[in-house]
C-alpha cells in the first residue's frame, strides 16, 4: 500500500512528507509505548500513535519507521515538525481514534507485525 | 573503515532534547557506511541507554567507540544507581516516573531491549554511586 492510500483511508492531514506519498508501506503498528517500537525492524512500517511528543519522532527515526500517524486529530508542534522534516520522516494526523484508524487500514489489507499463529 | 572515539553529554530530565545523542550516533555510523542492521541495533541500544540517563540518571555521558570490526557504547551517569540489576533486567520491571511514562517510556523494556540488540552488555552500578553501562557489537563478517 502506498502512503497516499493510507492518507486517504484515514482522511488524514499530511503534515510532513509531501514528496513521500508514493512510498511503499508494508505493515502497520499502533502503540504508545516507545520501547515496543524499538523491539523489531520497522522498515516499511507505518506507526499509529496516540502520543504527541518529540519522543515519538525520535523513536521513529531510531527504529527506522517509514511514517508516523498521530490519531485523534493531534497536531505536532513546530519542533516535532522540523525534527521530522530534517530526517525525512512523513507525519500525518487523522481524526479517527486509534482503534478505528487501525481498523480502517486493516480493512484495506494492510497487515500487522504479528507472526502467524495457528487458529 | 575509520576508527573513531567521540563523547557526548546527556542531560537528566531534558525530555525535549532526549534522543539527540543517539540520532547523532546513528548519523555517524550511516556516514561511515556500516551495515544497516548493525546500525539499527546500535542506535536502539544508544537510545534506550540515553533515555535511561534522562529518566533515572543524574547527568551523564555516552562515549562511542568505532573500530574496523566492532562498535562500543559506554554510558555513564551520576544518578541514583540500580539497586537490583537482576530485577532491572526483567522485562516489565520499571521504576520510571510518571513524567517518563507520559512520554511513552518506563515500560520496563529498556535494559532488556539493550541486551536483545547487543552482542555484549555489562552493567556496573551501586546504589547512590551512579551507573556505567558498556555495550558492544561486532560487525558481521
Amino acid at each position: 500500500m502506498e502512503l497516499a492510500q493510507i492518507k486517504e483511508a484515514l482522511k488524514a492531514n499530511l503534515i510532513v512528507g509531501e514528496d513521500k506519498l508514493g512510498m511503499k508501506i508494508e505493515a502497520g503498528a499502533g502503540g504508545d509505548l516507545m520501547s515496543d517500537l524499538l523491539r523489531r525492524p520497522m522498515h516499511g512500517v507505518v506507526v499509529l500513535s496516540g502520543l504527541n511528543n518529540m519522543q515519538v519522532i525520535r523513536t521513529a527515526v531510531i527504529a527506522g519507521v517509514a511514517a508516523v500517524v498521530l490519531v485523534r486529530g493531534k497536531e505536532p508542534d513546530q519542533e516535532m515538525v522540523s525534527e521530522a522534516r530534517s530526517h525525512g520522516l512523513p507525519v500525518l494526523s487523522t481524526p479517527f481514534t486509534m482503534f478505528t484508524a487501525c481498523g480502517r487500514l486493516f480493512r484495506q489489507g494492510l497487515r500487522g507485525l504479528d507472526q502467524k499463529l495457528s487458529e | 573503515m575509520p576508527t573513531l572515539s567521540k563523547r557526548f553529554s546527556i542531560k537528566a530530565r531534558d525530555y525535549l532534547r532526549a534522543g539527540e545523542v543517539s540520532i547523532e550516533v546513528q548519523g555517524i555510523l550511516k556516514k561511515i557506511g556500516f551495515d544497516a542492521e548493525l546500525i539499527r541495533r546500535v542506535s536502539i541500544c544508544a537510545y534506550e541507554a540515553e533515555m535511561n540517563v534522562v529518566m533515572h540518571g543524574g547527568d551523564g555521558t555516552l562515549h562511542l567507540f568505532v573500530d574496523t570490526d566492532a562498535i562500543a557504547l559506554v554510558v555513564k551517569d551520576s544518578g541514583p544507581g540500580i539497586e537490583n540489576i537482576e530485577l532491572a533486567m526483567k522485562e516489565g520491571y520499571s521504576t520510571a516516573s510518571e513524567e517518563a511514562r507520559e512520554m511513552g517510556f518506563g515500560a520496563g523494556m529498556g535494559l532488556p531491549n539493550i541486551k536483545k540488540n547487543s552482542d555484549s552488555l555489562k552493567i556496573d552500578s551501586e546504589k547512590g554511586k551512579g551507573t556505567l553501562v558498556a555495550i558492544s557489537f561486532h560487525q558481521p563478517a
